[in-house]
């Protein structure tokens, strides 16, 4: 497990590193937590010239109240999300979900940014956050701009952002009360989701992304109307894979995630709108 | 000797394992952690195409990069090699083999398979290197399905014209045409088929080899991550066409093996002969997908396998056709895993002369397969298992009910079996009463009543499984009738220092067994001195010459035992220095407590320390006497042990999505006396989860093109500590007649019993749905599939 020969530079922050990125180009690659990137080199499936480290960049590890939302700084790692007292009280569904990431070794190094930059739809965040309506930050040499979640993820490990673009921060709105259930299907605890679904409800308003359901993470939003319309938990979930286009692996057909896909979707909404 | 009922001995003692701080502490050194100044690093291109012709390798590119050493193809070295790799296992006289050297010449034949290989200064310039050689590959059609190699359609070894190894009987009858008769007069029968899918033996600890010449051309000192280091001398010489007796084999620290690491392998050989070759130490450390790709993978059969029972549901035939899957090569002992199961397959129970078994082994363009725990002895267990349960379905009897109508009885023990072998002592009935008490089992079976009702979506289920574990391999004259190439003794010396301090050398090579921390307490139970006391040495041929190393659970029972013997040679040579210091005669001295006395004169007495130094003075040693207390003993076994047991698992199974939640386990294993339970229930615990992953987790998936699909462990599912549910040990304790110590093996009961227990229990939650048998690894996606099925499609 010998990844190829690469180099390495460290930022002391965001404006640094988004530098550096830019001068060493298309082969560079930020490296936060490091848990997705690295095992990809290791494996040379993943062969950057150059590694930019941000793991350092310590003003971007942040949770803040910010009024209608809350602001979570990209390099914020996993533990963080999950323990955070805020998001416990503001955004719940984010921090259960955080503390479903991998095991306990892969939440203390990973990060939130890298996760949702990394745009893996079996990744637990990206779906979260998509379901929460979140805004993500990014940073450039133009400065920054806001990217909706839904505006966010274009394919297999495939975002928005700029070759020479950095998340920076990622803003969830508060759910102010409402009920919420993160429904994780997996095999081992470690692994990634076969099927995850994230939903809140608020009486006739919810929100439902799926994991691993398509080469995106996927907003369900049939399932929403379906809500808004007046439909039972059980109703709604029928039209769980309505925006979904799932693929085979060794642990699931597309019939089993479609299958899958509706009765978390069910098991969710019955528990967030219970 | 008791042991069990004494508690002021050491033996039965719960004593923590003298290993475990320098392996927890991480300073344990394994191979790969051996500093070795100048050591080139070993790297190897490995074949891309399951089976593929070598056109060309062009080495030059990768020749010249910075740090290489030298790149070598397979023609390079062909002619390194005194003789191709070596199968110690010849099944049948006119069983095929095709040549296999270490790295291919001419042809691939599994993803994996060694076709180059560079030295360098570097683990990472050796790896880069790969990536400059050149090989041009002409693929050919691979073969993965075992029916589809059996036909023939294509022939992967042009030189052997066939995939057929061998077809290996097994046929017990009383009379001519018996068992066809009992399937005819049969009043119930069950003709069920089992896939064993692979395994991938994923120890924690890679494979690793270092070969380091001696100075002035001397002798080859080998270190390597293995189970047999007596075993790979022997076959290393000979390959390589070294005298024996200027190779040294030690294994350090080695983390696991489950019987990966039972073997002989390219790496190995190709570190030696390279070493040799360059005069420089040669080092590799495999990677976890070289480990998926290359160590041998396990299990691998289809079984059909038919019942046939009388009104009463008693046995009164059994007939077995297995397909084995060897994979490219045959490795070790590939060739007799099989072989290991073939006595197996009528269980616990009785059965008249009636057994009708039959093996087929097959080449295909996968890795070799060779023994992973247990070896053939699961297998058997998980048909016989399986099919009583499919057998009582028939016949409409609780399963338990069944296997009480059919355990050889308490009172038959010892038991000549219909195959001839003697089962030395058993009680099958109250280790399925004990593990039935422990699990609730009546219970259970209540609360099924209320619980699985039509619409159900969360259904409960029991498994049972009793079994018979034919290990301690073995003793040699049986083994010779199996044809395996070696002996099955062990060898063992006890050396008391001028200090009274003991070491004792033994031919076992632990890899997480404990063995320093058991053979020290038998030592101490038999010499009176602390375990502290106690030195184990093993694991390197140049200390422990004999052996015949760790594997199919024989340490104990013969390595363990072949200690106990020594230590008694001891004794007599010390109680007569001891009879003459005490001016008595030597059968009038008693030894208890690492005292001689006199019996009935308590105040004649003399301690163990004190004829330790006489007998190293010498001074004043009887007449005749050799100086120092030193016994060696090489101990070949009367008989297997037969450690047997019932496990049972309660699951309840979500019938929406297919997920299986084991609810309780329940293990109650009898291997005899017990050294140090602490360490029988650790053995217990991880067979118990390497059962279970079979039954649930793990299976080493080809595309039809022969493309491992789980080489890395993302993909191959090894389930973690919060996957497994607690386990409850229970134990029944009937020492074995056939050795002093009364010990069996216990490193593969768990393996072997849990399998079945769990798949039962499933398909007993899911029996109210027309679910007959759940394919395994047993997933959530499958599982929903087969309750689909037996649903006509509709949930």
């Amino acid at each position: 497990m010998i990844p190829a020969a690469f180099d390495y530079v460290r930022a002391g922050s965001a404006a640094e590193a988004i530098q550096l990125i830019g001068q060493y180009g298309d082969e560079a690659k930020f490296l936060a937590g490091g848990h997705s990137l690295v095992p990809a080199m290791k494996l040379r499936l993943a062969q950057p010239t150059v590694l930019v480290d941000i793991g350092r960049v310590s003003d971007l590890s942040y949770i803040r109240d910010g009024g209608d939302h809350i602001a979570i700084g990209a390099l914020t790692r996993h533990m963080d999300v999950e323990k955070s007292p805020v998001l416990a009280e503001h955004v719940p569904l984010l921090a259960h979900a955080a503390g479903h990431v991998g095991d306990p070794q892969v939440r203390h190094r990973g990060t939130i940014g890298g996760s949702l930059a990394h745009a893996d739809p079996a990744s637990d965040l990206p779906a979260t956050t998509l379901a929460l309506g979140a805004t993500y930050v990014a940073e450039g040499p133009n400065g920054t701009r806001e990217i909706a979640a839904a505006d966010f993820y274009q394919g297999y490990f495939t975002s928005a952002l700029a070759p020479d673009e950095m998340l920076t921060e990622i803003r969830v709105p508060k759910m102010g009360g409402a009920g919420w259930s993160f429904q994780k299907f997996n095999r081992r605890a470690q692994d990634w989701a076969i099927v995850g679904v994230a939903a809140w409800q608020r009486g006739s308003e919810c929100g439902v992304g799926l994991v691993n359901m398509a080469s995106t993470p996927v907003l369900a939003s049939s399932v929403a109307a379906a809500i808004a319309g007046g439909a039972s938990a059980a109703e709604a979930a029928e039209a769980a894979a309505s925006e979904a286009d799932p693929q085979a692996d060794l642990n699931a057909s597309v019939e089993y995630r479609v299958h899958l896909a509706k009765v978390l979707t069910r098991r969710a909404l019955e528990a967030a709108g219970g | 000797m008791t042991m069990t009922d004494d508690t002021t001995g050491v033996l039965g003692q719960r004593l923590l394992r003298r290993e475990d701080p320098a392996l927890l502490t991480g300073e344990a050194r394994y191979t790969s952690d051996l500093p070795i100044p100048g050591a080139l690093h070993l790297a190897v291109l490995r074949s891309p195409y399951a089976r593929a012709r070598i056109v060309s390798v062009d080495t030059s590119a990768a020749a010249s990069m910075p740090g290489v050493t030298a790149v070598f193809s397979g023609a390079d070295l062909a002619d390194t090699w005194a003789g191709p790799m070596p199968c110690a296992w010849p099944v049948t006289e006119d069983m095929k083999s095709p040549t296999h050297y270490p790295l291919a010449v001419g042809q691939a034949n599994y993803v994996g398979d060694g076709v180059a290989c560079v030295l360098a200064n570097s683990a990472t310039a050796a790896r880069d290197a790969l990536d400059a050689i050149e090989v041009e590959y002409e693929p050919l059609e691979a073969v993965i399905d075992l029916e589809d190699a059996l036909s023939d359609r294509v022939v992967i070894h042009d030189e052997i014209g066939t995939n057929r190894s061998y077809t290996w009987d097994l046929k017990i009858e009383e009379s001519e045409g018996q068992v066809d008769q009992a399937f005819a007069d049969a009043a119930y029968s069950v003709k069920e088929r089992y896939i064993q899918q692979r395994l991938i033996p994923a120890a924690m600890e890679p494979r690793a080899v270092a070969a380091i010449p001696q100075p002035f051309g001397g002798d080859m000192t080998l270190y390597s991550a293995t189970q047999v280091p007596h075993i790979l001398k022997v076959m290393t010489a000979l390959t390589l066409g070294i005298p024996e007796h200027q190779l040294r084999v030690v294994a350090p620290a080695v983390g696991g093996g489950f019987g990966s690491k039972l073997n002989v392998y390219a790496e190995e050989l190709l570190c030696v002969a390279l070493a040799k070759r360059t005069g420089s130490p040669v080092r590799w450390t495999e990677t976890r997908s070289e480990g998926n790709q290359a160590t041998i993978h396990g299990r691998g059969q289809i079984q059909d396998i038919e019942l046939a029972a009388d009104s009463d549901g008693r046995l009164t035939a059994v007939r077995v056709r297995l397909i084995g899957d060897m994979g490219a090569y045959l490795q070790l002992v590939t060739p007799g895993v099989p072989l290991l199961g073939a006595f197996l397959y009528a269980g616990v129970y009785e059965l008249p002369k009636a057994y009708d078994f039959s093996c087929t082994s097959v080449f295909t363009n996968m890795t070799p397969t060779d023994a992973y725990r247990g070896a053939g002895r699961p297998e058997a267990t998980y048909a016989i298992e399986r099919a009583m349960d499919a057998l009582a379905a028939e016949i409409g009897i609780d399963p338990l009910e069944l296997r009480r109508r059919n355990f050889i009885p308490t009172a038959s023990y010892p038991y000549e079996a219909m195959t001839g072998l003697v089962y030395d002592s058993g009680d099958h009935d109250r280790a399925a009463t004990l593990a039935a008490e422990m699990i609730d089992y009546a219970g259970v079976r209540a609360r099924q009543e209320t619980q699985n009702v039509p619409g159900a979506t969360k259904r409960l289920g029991i498994g049972v499984s009793t079994y018979f574990e034919m290990c301690g391999l073995a003793p040699s004259r049986v083994l010779a009738s199996l044809n395996y190439g070696a002996g099955g003794w062990e060898a063992a010396t006890v050396r008391v220092l001028p200090t009274n301090k003991i070491q004792v050398v033994t031919g076992t090579a632990p890899h997480g067994q404990g063995h320093e921390t058991a053979w020290s307490m038998i030592v101490a139970e038999k010499m009176g001195v602390s375990p502290d006391d106690v030195d184990v040495l093993h694991s390197d041929t140049a200390i422990a010459p004999l052996g015949l190393d760790t594997y199919g659970s024989r340490s104990l029972s013969v390595g363990g035992v072949a200690i106990a013997i020594a230590c008694d040679k001891v004794i007599d040579k010390a109680k007569q220095i001891a009879a003459h210091q005490l001016e008595a005669n030597p059968d009038d001295l008693e030894f208890s407590g690492g005292e001689f006395r006199v019996a009935g004169s308590p105040d004649r007495a003399m301690p163990l320390a004190a004829v330790a130094f006489e007998a190293f003075t010498a001074h004043n040693l009887p007449d005749g006497l050799e100086p120092n207390l030193e016994a060696h003993t090489t101990y070949d076994p009367p008989n297997f042990s037969w450690p047997f047991g019932t496990h049972m698992c309660l699951v309840e199974v979500d019938t929406e999505t297919g997920q299986v939640d084991v609810l309780k386990y329940v293990a109650v294993d009898d291997c005899g006396n017990q050294v140090n339970p602490l360490i029988v229930d650790g053995q217990v615990h991880g067979g118990v989860v390497q059962g279970l992953a079979q039954a649930l987790y793990e299976e080493a998936v080809y595309d039809a093109d022969g493309n491992l699909q789980t080489s890395t462990l993302a993909e191959y599912l090894v389930p973690a500590a919060s996957d497994v549910p607690a386990i409850d040990t229970g134990h029944t304790i009937t020492p074995s007649p056939t050795n002093q110590l009364g010990v069996k093996g216990i490193g593969e009961a768990g393996t072997i019993a849990s399998t079945p227990a769990v798949i039962n229990a499933i398909v007993d939650a899911l029996s109210g749905l027309g679910v007959r048998d759940v394919k395994m690894p047993a997933s959530p996606n499958t599982v929903w599939r087969a309750i689909n099925e037996a649903q006509g499609g509709q949930q």
